[in-house]
């Protein structure tokens, strides 16, 4: 991109005063103030050889390999930390003999020490060094004493390996750790030739993010356990991806060898990931190749589930379909592409003929269907990762980024360091909030609605400004008036809004319309004029009238037999409320559309196996309401949920369902820009939780869990969190407890036992971290707290 | 112009030839030594020990303008070590149909493991018996060589084996073998 722009009006160019002028190998360039020399250079087509330089991580000139002459200056320059001044006259090695001698030096003296043992590197065949050394580097070494040895490899983690040898004291790695992910786990320690990357004693460097610091190594001193000697680079095709595991979107590329996935990369794209991502969307793919894959459909037969062809499969299911007419209901999962959920979404009405469907198998409530449906169905890109880096203030309701949206934390701390001021409605001032140097308002669960209505003046002006974004998470839903207030408060204040879900499928669920009351692209059910549109755009069919139930008034319709069969797609019985089990089992059919076999296939009485992400073409719509499109890196013989669909539909009679993904989208396209009426925002009133014995829970999904979609891949699981119970110092002194004292929190179906860290949390509640939902149920509810063996 | 002669000096041609020395292999009964840089089967060479020389790194496979050979590597544990150093080859073939002898492999090979052999007899009824797994490929045992996974010579490093202390006897890092030596 050049920086210097003709004016339109004549031959003159308009001067700028906030651009400098420059000479760089004879040719004049004009950047704006501030510009590093290495990037004037770089628009210029002149490269500069670097290793610590990196355009997201400030200048540290640590490897001096961009050494360049600057007129004037009496030594050679970093080009990679001199910033452009006017009139400046800058030779690169390409004209200048002094810059050429001095980084062929530095290169002499990176190699004295580094091993020649590319042969063996897992960086070997995709490393800068090797690739500069090969250009610019001597064909021999003049250095014939003892190179410097370390025992190799060391595990910085369980997950990164460190070869101390290889290192060429670029200081990416700890520079990204401490910048951009905020965990200054690891640091560079000695001096000299004994300079080296290390980590505290006892402290592993478990920070979510430490898969970027492999990708951004520039020689093979950082390598992952995972892909340890697994290939090279020629062997790789590698295919653009999106990430399924959560709604942050980010963009991957898929390096895959012999259909396997070998690796998965952060790949480049400013408007989200930027170039990173996390170590779950990184490292989690394992579940890929897993023993529980779902390969042929099953069917009930006796009482025992029985391999079946596809034929068979399709017909027992039409069957079964067709004999609970009209009164079946659908539930789907977090990992559907978009795609795969709108096809649920027309199966459901069309074929189904009914409105049961709901993608929320988590807690949920009326008061959030009916946000979603007012405020975030079809409504587009609402606030981006770019607005939350311009945005003056952001405020997290119920909302933990660090767990639940890790890129939106990145992006997050990036703005915090240019001036964002971030603050949390949250039940504790949590680590994730002190990485975006954050204000804790606190709240304790279920009092969330109050607190927002009685936020402090200046938080209300900081809101006020242009600008200022509010992201609320789905925990929201759990806190009765939550939703509403929050709605209130962006339209009291002008913040914009973003619902930011845990799971990738999330937004283009609510897109495709898989809510009782929505139809796709916003469009409600109950409004007769948005069925109109709706039947148009599939062919003059009749759309059922009538707002469907939920999925908890699912699960009681089967008891009261007025469910009697179910369709479930991705949906782990642990994410299901109390309950469903007995309803499973009470249902008369119940068919499971999935990947992997768990709790729930126990239950099916047909089940058809279906293709993974990254199996599959298609897409997913990120919190942002953005498109993130997935090519398909692996071949497969498993069909599409939504070929799936088609066949059956065309089973039962209803022909010409559309199961490609480019034509299920168009479709989709089809229903973007409703204009008609919406549902209303909800209106439910606040309440504080009611008084009871013993502490509100607080808690959240952790990123790291023994999941489905995170089995397989040992080295991640040894990274992820352990569990804790955060109380605040006056708690613990009722209590009794002192920090790192083990407490027992009881809840209604169980109890969780974790040592005690004393942390900022509000008045009459508890934090318990890492997954606690299932043993003590969703934030917000009453739990019993007691000192182990005192309880 | 013809003369009447002219037959006779044709059997001349033929007479002469009759005494001179034979050209013709009496083969398979009998097989000539091949020419020392002969390029035939590959063979995966060892250190004296018996640890494979090969390390995974693939920059055969890399080489191959051929695209016949194919390489998995893994990494050695103490419990578990087939060559000296951090990675071995866990998987390596060497498709026949494929190869063209070329022997770039062996050029690109960084510790000498793959040698070619003067092996030539490479012909079989069908495919898949003509890619070569690595225990078709590995050199056979000789005497003083302990079969691996076992650990490196005691008070060594790989460093040692890569400095010569390992190879052949003969001083070579690979005996040449010879079509004619192997029965």
């Amino acid at each position: 991109m050049t920086v210097t722009t003709a004016s339109t009006s004549g031959d003159t160019l308009e001067p700028r005063p906030d651009l400098v002028t420059l000479t760089i190998d004879g040719v004049e360039t004009s950047v704006p103030k501030g510009t590093l020399i290495i990037r004037a250079a770089e628009q210029l087509g002149v490269a500069v050889p670097r290793f610590c330089d990196h355009p997201l991580l400030d200048p540290v000139a640590a490897c001096r390999m961009c050494l360049i002459e600057v007129e004037g200056m009496p030594k050679p320059q970093p080009a990679c930390a001199v910033t452009c001044s006017d009139g400046m006259v800058v030779k690169t090695q390409m004209t200048s003999a002094v810059a050429g001698e001095a980084q062929r030096s530095v290169m002499e003296f990176l190699l004295i020490n580094h091993p020649l043992d590319c042969p063996i590197c897992d960086k070997g065949g995709e490393c800068p060094l090797q690739n500069q050394a090969m250009a610019n580097g001597q064909g021999d070494t003049r250095f014939d004493g003892p190179k410097r040895t370390f025992p190799k490899p060391i595990g910085l983690s369980a997950q990164v390996l460190l070869d101390r040898e290889r290192c060429v004291s670029c200081a990416r790695c700890t520079r990204f750790a401490e910048q951009v992910a905020a965990d200054p786990l690891i640091e560079l320690l000695e001096r000299g030739s004994q300079q080296q990357v290390g980590i505290a004693d006892g402290v592993p460097f478990n920070s979510y993010f430490s898969g970027n610091t492999i990708q951004i190594c520039p020689v093979g001193a950082l390598t992952s356990a995972m892909y340890r000697f697994r290939s090279r680079p020629f062997d790789l095709v590698s295919t653009p991806t999106a990430c399924e595991h959560c709604a942050s979107g980010c963009a991957l590329r898929t390096d895959s060898r012999r259909n396997a996935v070998m690796r998965r990369m952060a790949a480049v794209d400013p408007a989200v990931n930027e170039e990173w991502n996390c170590d779950k969307g990184r490292f989690a793919f394992r579940y890929l190749e897993s023993d529980l894959r779902l390969t042929t459909p099953l069917i009930r037969e006796d009482g025992e589930l029985r391999p079946a062809s596809w034929d068979e499969a399709l017909v027992a299911a039409a069957e079964g379909f067709t004999a609970a007419q009209g009164t079946t209901g659908t539930i789907t999962g977090g990992r559907l592409m978009v795609e795969d959920a709108y096809a649920y979404s027309v199966f459901t009405r069309r074929v189904l003929g009914t409105n049961d469907i709901d993608f929320r198998p988590r807690n949920s409530s009326a008061e959030e269907e009916q946000f979603l449906a007012a405020r975030v169905a079809g409504r587009g890109l609402g606030p981006t990762y770019a607005d939350l880096e311009k945005a003056p203030a952001v405020l997290l309701v119920t909302f933990e980024p660090e767990d639940e949206s890790p890129i939106v934390l990145l992006r997050l701390r990036k703005a915090a360091r240019a001036g964002t001021r971030v603050l949390a409605v949250a039940p504790a001032a949590s680590r994730g909030l002190g990485k975006v140097d954050g204000t804790w308002i606190p709240a304790a669960p279920g009092s969330e609605a109050a607190v927002l209505k009685d936020l402090a003046p200046d938080v209300v002006d900081l809101l006020g400004q242009q600008g200022a974004v509010v992201l609320v998470g789905e925990r929201a839903s759990a806190s009765p008036g939550l939703l509403t207030a929050v709605g209130e408060l962006c339209d009291r204040t002008g913040a914009a809004l973003g619902w930011v879900p845990r799971r990738a499928g999330d937004r283009g669920s609510v897109d495709a319309g898989l809510l009782p009351s929505l139809l796709p692209g916003g469009r409600p059910v109950a409004d007769a004029a948005a069925r109109v549109d709706t039947a148009a755009i599939w062919g003059s069919v009749d759309v059922p009238d009538a707002e469907g139930r939920d999925i908890p008034a699912m699960l009681k319709g089967v008891e009261a037999s007025e469910v009697s069969a179910l369709l479930m797609a991705g949906v782990q019985l642990d994410d299901l409320p109390d309950g469903a089990e007995a309803a499973l089992r009470a249902a008369e059919f119940v068919v499971v559309v999935d990947t992997h076999d768990h709790a729930v296939v126990q239950f099916a009485d047909v089940v058809f196996p279906v293709a993974a992400a990254p199996e599959k073409t298609g897409s997913f719509v990120n919190w942002e309401g953005r498109v993130r499109p997935s090519s398909r890196p692996l071949r497969t013989s498993l069909m599409t949920d939504a070929r799936v669909l088609s066949a059956l539909g065309a089973e039962m009679g209803i022909k010409g369902l559309e199961s490609d993904p480019v034509a299920l989208m168009a479709e989709l396209d089809e229903f973007s820009g409703w204009e008609g009426a919406r549902v209303s925002p909800p209106a439910v009133a606040g309440s504080s939780p009611e008084p009871g014995s013993g502490l509100l829970l607080g808690t959240w999904r952790p990123l790291l869990e023994s999941t489905d979609m995170q089995s397989g891949e040992p080295y991640l699981a040894a990274t992820a969190r352990s569990q804790e119970v955060w109380l605040s110092a006056g708690e613990a002194r009722t209590l009794g407890a002192t920090e790192g004292d083990m407490i027992t929190v009881t809840g209604s179906s169980g109890s969780v036992t974790a040592p005690l860290v004393l942390a900022d949390v509000a008045d009459g509640a508890v934090v318990v971290t890492g997954n606690a939902h299932r043993a003590l149920g969703a934030s917000g509810v009453r739990v019993q707290v007691a000192v182990e063996g005192q309880g | 112009m013809p003369s009447f002669l002219d037959p006779i000096a044709g059997f001349g041609v033929t007479f002469t030839t009759m005494f001179r020395k034979v050209t013709t292999e009496e083969y398979p009964e009998q097989r000539k030594p091949m020419m020392p840089r002969f390029h035939g089967r590959h063979v995966l060479n060892r250190y004296s020990d018996g640890l494979e020389r090969c390390i995974g790194c693939e920059l055969c496979a890399w080489a191959c303008p051929a695209d016949a050979i194919y390489v998995e590597g893994a990494a050695n544990t103490d419990d578990e070590r087939y060559s000296p150093g951090e990675r071995y080859g866990r998987v390596y073939q060497i498709n026949y149909l494929r190869c063209i002898f070329c022997g770039m492999c062996l050029e690109a090979c960084p510790t000498r493991a793959l040698t070619m052999s003067h092996e030539y007899e490479l012909a079989d009824n069908n495919r898949a018996d003509l890619i070569f797994e690595k225990q078709d490929l590995l050199a056979p045992m000789s005497s003083g060589m302990v079969a691996p996974p076992h650990a490196m010579a005691s008070g060594t490093t790989e460093k040692n084996y890569y400095a010569g202390e390992f190879d052949q006897p003969d001083g070579s890092a690979a005996p040449v073998q010879r079509a004619e030596e192997k029965r």
